[in-house]
């Protein structure tokens, strides 16, 4: 393993030296986020190689907004909300889930089998989860929504906040970050979407576009494979994860994705609105839609914490550089999400990187 | 049995009437019974032959109260008995408190009594003293346990953070999480190839035969909620020097590792219950690791890292495997499973 460290590590130090100037590299993904920081890899980086960290945590881009409409729908004690752990600390304008907990109307699950479980053993209540994440868990979402409308369990409704990674990076390259070299692509979404997802990245914006997966090889290789397309000008997708990820990814759980959501502009935490970056329950599946069930639309407010996690999603700043950063705001008191999902750069920073890691 | 009227816990059974009492001598007493809490008197009388005890207490909230390698009764021992142990003591003597639910059915507490029972006797104390009350339905969940228990402290032992010094080594006697990730997948209902098995165990034999055989032992700690994390952040804080750990060379059952990574948690932030710490002098730590690694409680001991200068403030760090480092920090308190 050391020899194929050092090889990579060569590899980095020999394109830093070569190209006269920082190297930017976004790892667009909160679990590579986190795989960099607990393995120890920023320290062993070369100076002139710098990685930023992407809007790819589900937690952090959710609008506070969608919080908000969380909160509101607890309110109301016929209602079951099931929702993935990490979302019950994140700070909406009213609290957080966490604070809301002694309601007991509120549970945590591990999947949307386990939610739509929930609504079967509760026929009284109405069970709203809470579905948040990007293409990794939004065919799971799809497959409960089929099996509530082929079992017709109509007390089981989805709050749909699944987000899509390639419109985010879009995005980014477009109109908020032009200092970023290449990506850092993550492996599970790849394995849904496939590495050509990103050709358009590659191709339009003319930056290479690297897959790896979650294991700390996997990210030092990866970050070499980006050294690599980079000191030959080429602007091509790679995979070093090809052992699960194909080009064309998983037809299957596209399919099912397609055939009950459809791609909607979205409001992203910190970020603003994205253009078709995020899934609407199609017309067909609309009475699972815990929008319409409610009549609640998503309207996005004006955050007036000072909190800077938009800045620090597009890679613009460290968390470090954010006032509230470990004074106000930490993971015992989040006042954004980067602080407060396990996989937020901010989190991630406070946990991991304080004090001694440079940047 | 309490006769035929009922399988379940009454209000009654803490009234301190009939009912308390036969629940007393015909399910307590031939479960527990030793000479000192057959008296049933208001205050257990010890004679210790020490000037010097420890006394310690702790509460059991474990929730599911059955789980792989253990339940609630094993671990209200275990985890006071432990308690005792790292502070240099022999345990002598526990108390045994229970709060119980209404309804809750008799058959469990007599297992869960079965269970302390006979981790008592594995560890040679008894139950000198006992209380039992009962709620309401919903004011606690099930059982709620706390023991509280005295030590002899072993002559000549003297452990704090203040012996510790640069240069020490830290010694663990095994795998680390297996508890809190048995808990976890148990509570959320995850399986997994191999069933995980929680490490509880009572450590005062291992502890004892360190203690009276090895000089130079400094400090030892159980690093239970929280895990290792929290442990080493208290060592680093209260001595005012820094702790270096070697990921190489911590213990980790790789079922452990895998259930940890499914749900995005730090092993470090993970409890133990039938683990400690000990930091010792570094001449002195490879006759503690033998020791350890010849008793079943630490065939799998290592020397994970050591005390070091403090160059910025007291921290905890970690030497990674593939040869970076990074700051292991106090847990926040409760773990989240993350998305995805």
């Amino acid at each position: 393993m050391l020899e194929r460290i050092h090889k990579a590590q060569v590899l980095m130090d020999n394109t830093c030296k070569d190209f006269g100037r920082q190297i930017n590299i976004m790892e667009v993904c909160g679990t590579h986020t986190v795989s960099i920081f607990r393995s120890g890899i920023r320290p062993t980086l070369p100076d002139g190689l710098k990685l930023l960290s992407g809007p790819g945590c589900p937690v952090c881009v959710t609008d506070q907004s969608y919080i908000d409409i969380i909160l509101q729908i607890a309110d109301d004690k016929d209602c079951l909300i099931a929702t993935y752990g990490d979302m019950i600390r994140v700070p909406g304008k009213g609290g957080s889930l966490e604070k809301k907990q002694p309601g007991n109307n509120i549970k945590i699950v591990l999947s949307s089998e386990d939610a739509l479980q929930l609504a079967r053993e509760n026929p009284d209540k109405t069970v709203v989860f809470v579905a948040v994440g990007f293409e990794t868990t939004a065919p799971a979402t799809a497959v409960a929504v089929k099996e509530a409308a082929a079992e017709n369990i109509e007390n089981f409704c989805v709050l749909s906040g699944h987000k899509l990674v390639v419109p985010a990076m879009r995005l980014l390259l477009g109109e908020k970050n032009h200092n970023i070299d290449a990506f850092l692509c993550p492996g599970h979404v790849s394995v849904i979407i496939g590495s050509g997802a990103y050709l358009e990245i590659a191709e339009e914006f003319n930056r290479p576009c690297v897959v790896a997966g979650f294991e700390p090889m996997q990210i030092i290789e990866g970050l070499a494979e980006v050294c690599r397309l980079l000191s030959q000008e080429k602007a091509q997708v790679t995979s070093i994860y090809s052992a699960v990820v194909t080009e064309k990814g998983n037809q299957k759980a596209l399919g099912i994705i397609d055939e009950c959501f459809e791609a909607a502009d979205g409001y992203w935490r910190g970020i603003g609105k994205i253009e078709k970056s995020t899934l609407k329950l199609r017309e067909k599946y609309s009475k699972f839609d815990a929008f319409k069930r409610f009549g609640i639309t998503e309207t996005p407010v004006e955050d007036t914490t000072g909190c800077r996690c938009g800045e620090v999603l597009c890679g613009l700043i460290e968390p470090q550089e954010c006032e509230l950063f470990g004074a106000s705001c930490s993971p015992e008191n989040p006042v954004g999400p980067c602080m407060v999902s396990s996989e937020g750069t901010c989190s991630a920073w406070f946990k991991y990187g304080r004090k001694k890691n440079r940047s | 049995m309490t006769g035929k009227q009922t399988d379940k816990i009454l209000l009654a059974h803490g009234g301190g009437g009939q009912l308390s009492d036969d629940l007393i001598r015909k399910v307590f007493l031939p479960k527990l019974g030793n000479d000192t809490l057959a008296e049933l008197g208001d205050s257990a009388k010890l004679d210790l032959d020490s000037g010097s005890i420890c006394f310690t207490t702790d509460s059991y909230v474990v929730k599911p109260l059955f789980f792989n390698g253990g339940d609630i009764g094993k671990l209200a021992v275990c985890g006071t008995i432990n308690d005792l142990a790292v502070a240099g003591a022999r345990p002598a003597a526990l108390s045994l408190a229970l709060i119980i639910e209404t309804g809750f059915e008799i058959a469990l507490l007599e297992k869960i009594l079965d269970s302390i029972a006979a981790e008592a006797k594995k560890c040679n104390v008894n139950i000198v003293t006992g209380d039992t009350k009962t709620v309401e339905v919903g004011a606690v969940d099930g059982i709620f346990i706390n023991t509280a228990g005295v030590g002899v402290r072993l002559e000549g032992v003297e452990l704090g953070m203040d012996k510790i010094a640069v240069g020490d080594k830290v010694i663990i006697n095994g795998t680390i999480g297996d508890h809190g990730m048995t808990i976890i997948s148990a509570r959320e209902d995850i399986q997994f190839q191999s069933e995980l098995k929680s490490d509880c165990a009572s450590l005062a034999g291992l502890t004892c035969q360190l203690l009276e055989t090895v000089e130079g032992i400094k400090f030892m700690r159980d690093p239970t909620r929280g895990g290792l994390a929290v442990t080493l952040n208290d060592v680093a804080r209260a001595s005012g020097f820094s702790v270096e750990i070697n990921e190489n060379d911590l213990p980790i059952d790789p079922m452990v590792q895998a259930a940890a990574d499914v749900l995005g948690f730090d092993i470090l932030n993970i409890a133990n219950e039938g683990k400690f710490i000990t930091v010792v002098s570094a001449d002195k730590a490879e006759q503690c690791l033998k020791i350890c690694q010849s008793h079943p409680l630490g065939k799998d001991a290592n020397i994970i890292g050591e005390i070091v200068e403090t160059t910025d403030v007291p921290m905890v760090e970690l030497k990674t495997k593939i040869g970076g480092k990074r700051i292991v920090q106090m847990p926040y308190g409760r773990e989240l499973p993350r998305i995805c």
